[in-house]
């Protein structure tokens, strides 16, 4: 059976690793390529690097951080942060990444996730959804820049749009519980599951072993991405898939 | 030396990259002489069978490959490169694969509400132990791809279970292909690719 996936999230600025990185002994605490072997070992499904690097002049460092990665650890690797044409796509691909995740240039041109989907297939391009939910109308509403700026979308057509799009792959990020740590959003993600049928990673929200448990066991989701609760080391990857195993959850 | 069949397909560089962190000496190339005078060769690839073996052709390589096979040359299919090895392919329309072994690729079926494609880490239970395929026993794989190889279970080394039984390594002789990425399969992958490298290409 398809084990169900953790995956690790980080945050990339300038080819560096930022918020804390406690959870192993590491000799330079911003080094990806230190930081994602370190989670190979501990057992991670696949690591999500995410670019927060402001000016554009910057992107290319980020290139050279996967080519460095993918040299160094055998993983699935995707990378996301504002990647905004086939070209950043190529350049990414080509270091080492397996998918690309878009966001905001998902939603400012959607016919980027045809065009990639076309040249690198589907199976290459993860859209990254961030959702809160608008207590007026009763939905689930798309935001982009990080999380910064409120669009016209609502969620669960928008997931069923990109899949249509070619998108293979949600990774749909609950603002609500994002740094809450109560849980993952089990009405967003029963709500996904139901509407589209690619692979959905949960994100956000989670604290606790039983938050792991709980989104496994309640819905349908494939991965759950997790970012503070591994870099402080509040919980490892061992914990949780054994805490998982003893569910009856499949993990690797 | 490995030569990794470069025809501008998604993972060449990433095979490239374990075989160099492995020590195993290789090289990308598309060039036939090269690719005839390797040792082992290594086909990879990422995305659709039809364009897959369009580029092979533009490139002349089809009879090149086949020839390298027939003259009992090690070789690794992987993911794509592994359904190239087959007769038929039928991922947008019918097209003629290498041919190194029977079979055809076919669409996972999603009628029984499997999501496709068919990615991330599944099991693989090996039907005909062999020392390449014996690293892989019960060991844990990544997958990503929306057809699978239907060939005879003669070929059927190893399997992974999906609500369909996929074929996740085949082999006849010296043409073995892999389902899964070696080459993003954390050290169970890096050591299938050592063992292959032992097994097939020095030996």
């Amino acid at each position: 059976m398809l084990a169900k996936r953790i995956v690790p999230c980080l945050d990339v600025d300038h080819g560096r690793v930022k918020k804390g990185i406690n959870f192993v002994d590491l000799t330079d605490v911003g080094d990806p390529a230190e930081i994602a072997a370190a989670y190979e070992q501990q057992g991670a499904d696949e690591l999500v690097f995410l670019d927060i690097t402001a000016t554009n002049e910057a992107r290319g460092a980020m290139v050279d951080t996967i080519e460095k990665v993918a040299a160094q650890v055998f993983m699935p690797l995707t990378v996301g942060g504002g990647i905004k044409n086939v070209a950043d796509m190529q350049a990414l691909l080509k270091a080492g990444a397996d998918k690309i995740s878009l966001n905001s240039a998902a939603v400012s041109q959607p016919g980027l996730i045809k065009a990639g989907a076309e040249k690198f297939g589907s199976q290459c391009i993860v859209v990254a959804i961030d959702v809160r939910w608008d207590t007026a109308t009763q939905e689930y509403r798309v935001y982009v820049n990080g999380g910064r700026k409120v669009t016209d979308l609502e969620a669960i057509s928008w997931a069923k749009k990109v899949v249509a799009l070619g998108a293979g792959e949600l990774l749909v990020t609950s603002m609500d519980r994002d740094g809450t740590k109560s849980g993952y959003d089990l009405a967003l993600y029963h709500a996904l599951t139901a509407a589209v049928n690619v692979p959905i990673i949960a994100s956000g929200g989670c604290g606790k072993l039983a938050d792991f448990n709980e989104v496994f066991a309640e819905t349908d989701v494939d991965a759950a991405l997790a970012a503070s609760v591994f870099h402080y080391g509040e919980l490892t990857i061992p914990q949780v898939k054994q805490s998982l195993r003893q569910q009856g959850v499949t993990v690797r | 030396m490995i030569v990794v069949v470069d025809y501008d397909t998604g993972n060449t560089r990433n095979l490239k990259k374990a075989l160099d962190y492995l020590g195993i000496a290789n090289q990308l190339s598309s060039d036939s002489a090269t690719i005839l005078a390797a040792d082992g060769l290594i086909l990879p690839g990422v995305g659709a069978f039809q364009k897959a073996m369009a580029a092979l052709a533009e490139r002349g390589l089809v009879n090149v490959l086949q020839t390298a096979a027939q003259s009992g040359k090690p070789m690794l299919g992987i993911c794509l490169g592994m359904q190239l090895l087959v007769e038929t392919g039928y991922e947008f329309g019918v097209t003629r694969g290498l041919d190194l072994l029977p079979g055809e690729v076919v669409p996972i079926p999603t009628d029984n509400g499997l999501k496709v494609p068919h990615m991330g880490w599944n099991t693989n239970q090996v039907l005909q132990s062999n020392p390449v395929a014996d690293v892989f026993a019960g060991e844990a794989t990544y997958f990503v791809h929306s057809f699978y190889v239907q060939t005879a279970a003669k070929n059927i080394i190893a399997q992974t279970d999906y609500g369909v039984k996929i074929p996740s390594i085949i082999q006849q002789d010296n043409v073995m292909g892999m389902q899964f990425h070696p080459e993003k399969s954390g050290q169970v992958g890096l050591a299938g690719l050592a063992r292959f490298n032992k097994e097939l290409v020095l030996a």
